[in-house]
């Protein structure tokens, strides 16, 4: 077992940042920890590296019980969202601290930084400063230093959260691709579900200081345990008790004895996939993903009158529900 | 044209309030060569008290560097009680005036005060070089720690995390992150102390009893010249005590200066 966390609690005053929190890390597996804000991820992945402790519950790195130890001692690598950079140190000193730190022969380190140098593709930049790289390069940089003490365990805490959305899709798939390299344990903190089910093997989906479920990225997508991971994996429209994916909506020209009138209220062309925003005669709103093809072949039309049927719908029973009945207000700016 | 009068303002206030005065002074020292005021500033009272004088801050400063540092470590990256009352203290020496803490400390350390018994023991204190260090470390002590406080804050507490990750200890993560990153609050710290210590008055002459040649420093000195009608002197010793204070602040410069180049 790579990492266990067994029954944590951790407050901060009267915030209860983690409720009794228990999750098992595999071996050499990429693990996401998923959730909004404030559901204690983040802390959850502080109290693992040693950056918190925990009022109670324990920590097990490679079957070795850490609680007590400090972060020194836990053969952790731990990747900051703002990176954390040296800004006195150039690349190569940065990446070589942890090495120096732990007095290894001069030839030594001068071999594994530029292994790592090259591993994350900064190998021309090794006398810059930080102030002198991109943001991608530095959390690269960042990500090289975390490896360079050779970790058992691998921590990034929302690593791409603070670089643009064309780097965030290069970085993370870079990632996978040297997590597949290099085989250590690790666990990435993240806000965004699809940046979680693009990369990881194993998701721990987090609210409110508890985990709401693990599993596999298709798995959490295709069987939500309750309506807080049906809404947060993917769009969801909520219709009274039942909910339903944006994708699961048919749409048709004349009705059946299942569909129900709607009106279409606007009409979003993302591409391939065509957005249809729509009003049910009860003044309920939802909305249908549908393809091109299917919005051409239709002839949608604002204002226009269409007949809707839920392909598959979900109905979590025994769910105490805050969110107001109508719909889900998420699930309009969430495509 | 807004911007030609903020300038003409900027740099007239300057040179009517700064730059004037220390001219004229300049000026009066050299009015009659270069002779009389070397004369002036080499006879035996002279030299002790441009010795004396750097000996204030020699010593208070880097005692006043290291308490600072550590006082600015407390304040920003713990949380205790009575921290804002430290807070509060720390500007003590600003808000004091130097005569002020020149008494206070007679009464602490003089013959009847708490700490009288120390002179039973051969130990002066008052009247003499000790309590004129007391005085100095007093005034100078809060310039470190307010330049240290705000570059700490702003740096954050992230790549100190990030050293402990790697494997630092504390005494490690400060030599080799902290210090490096706060360098600039504490070598501007460490100027403005300097300075100072070097023209600090009020409360070293009130502790130090002016005994020429034994308890004056350059500021001492260069009043003790004024009232016995030496203007030459006077204006002499104030020309060295200007350019030690530019000798401090171009040194720093040239710390500096080679910093920069190696960002």
């Amino acid at each position: 077992m790579g990492i266990a966390v067994n029954n944590v609690k951790k407050r901060f005053g009267d915030f209860v940042a983690l409720d009794d929190v228990s999750i098992e890390v595999p071996d050499g597996a990429l693990t996401a920890l998923l959730g909004p804000s404030g559901s204690g991820k983040s802390t959850l992945l502080r109290v693992i590296a040693g950056l918190e402790q925990p009022d109670e519950g324990s920590v097990l790195i490679s079957d070795v019980d850490a609680t007590g130890l400090p972060p020194q001692m836990r053969g952790v690598g731990f990747v900051f969202q703002h990176y954390a950079a040296f800004k006195h140190m150039t690349v190569w000193n940065n990446v070589a601290f942890g090495l120096k730190i732990r007095k290894r022969q001069k030839g030594e380190i001068h071999k594994r930084v530029q292994q790592l140098l090259e591993l994350v593709h900064l190998d021309g930049f090794a006398d810059r400063y930080p102030a002198q790289l991109s943001g991608g390069q530095r959390q690269r940089m960042a990500l090289a230093r975390a490896l360079a003490v050779e970790p058992e365990v691998l921590l990034l805490d929302e690593p791409f959260g603070a670089l643009d959305a064309r780097v965030r899709k290069d970085l993370r798939l870079w990632l996978r691709r040297l997590h597949d390299e290099v085989h250590v344990t690790t666990i990435f903190v993240t806000h965004d579900q699809e940046e979680a089910m693009d990369i990881s093997d194993q998701i721990v989906v987090m609210n409110d200081g508890k985990v709401e479920q693990v599993g596999g990225p298709r798995d959490l997508y295709e069987h939500p345990e309750n309506e807080f991971v049906m809404s947060f994996i993917g769009p969801v429209n909520r219709l009274g008790d039942e909910f339903i994916r944006p994708h699961d909506f048919e749409l048709m020209l004349e009705p059946n004895g299942s569909t129900q009138e709607a009106m279409i209220d606007r009409i979003v062309h993302l591409g391939f996939e065509v957005r249809v925003e729509f009003a049910l005669p009860s003044g309920q709103q939802a909305w249908a993903q549908v393809t091109r093809e299917r919005a051409e072949e239709l002839e949608l039309q604002e204002k226009q009158i269409v007949y809707v049927r839920p392909a598959r719908s979900r109905v979590f029973e025994g769910q105490e529900t805050e969110q107001p009945a109508a719909l889900d207000s998420d699930a309009l700016s969430n495509p | 044209m807004a911007r030609l009068t903020l300038r003409t303002l900027a740099l007239g206030y300057l040179g009517l309030l700064l730059a004037g005065p220390v001219g004229i002074v300049f000026y009066r020292t050299f009015e009659n060569g270069f002779g009389p005021a070397w004369d002036a500033v080499t006879t035996p009272d002279a030299v002790h008290a441009f010795w004396l004088t750097i000996l204030m801050v020699v010593v208070s400063v880097p005692i006043n560097t290291a308490f600072g540092i550590l006082c600015a470590l407390v304040l920003v990256r713990q949380e205790f009680r009575g921290k804002t009352l430290l807070n509060a203290a720390i500007d003590l020496p600003f808000a004091v005036s130097p005569v002020v803490i020149g008494l206070a400390l007679i009464l602490v350390y003089g013959q009847d005060g708490w700490f009288g018994w120390l002179s039973e023991h051969g130990i002066q204190v008052i009247f003499s070089v000790p309590g004129m260090i007391l005085a100095t470390i007093f005034v100078s002590l809060p310039f470190v720690v307010r330049e240290v406080v705000p570059v700490l804050r702003e740096i954050g507490d992230e790549q100190e995390q990030a050293a402990s990750t790697l494997g630092a200890n504390w005494w490690q993560t400060f030599w080799r992150v902290t210090l490096p990153a706060i360098r600039w609050g504490v070598g501007y710290g460490v100027v403005l102390a300097t300075a100072r210590a070097l023209g600090e008055f009020g409360a070293v002459s009130v502790v130090s009893g002016k005994i020429q040649g034994q308890t004056e420093t350059m500021t001492l000195f260069v009043e003790q010249r004024f009232q016995q009608f030496d203007l030459t002197g006077a204006y002499a010793a104030s020309v060295v005590l200007a350019l030690m204070a530019i000798l401090t602040l171009l040194v720093m410069n040239i710390f500096g200066g080679r910093e920069v180049k190696g960002r």
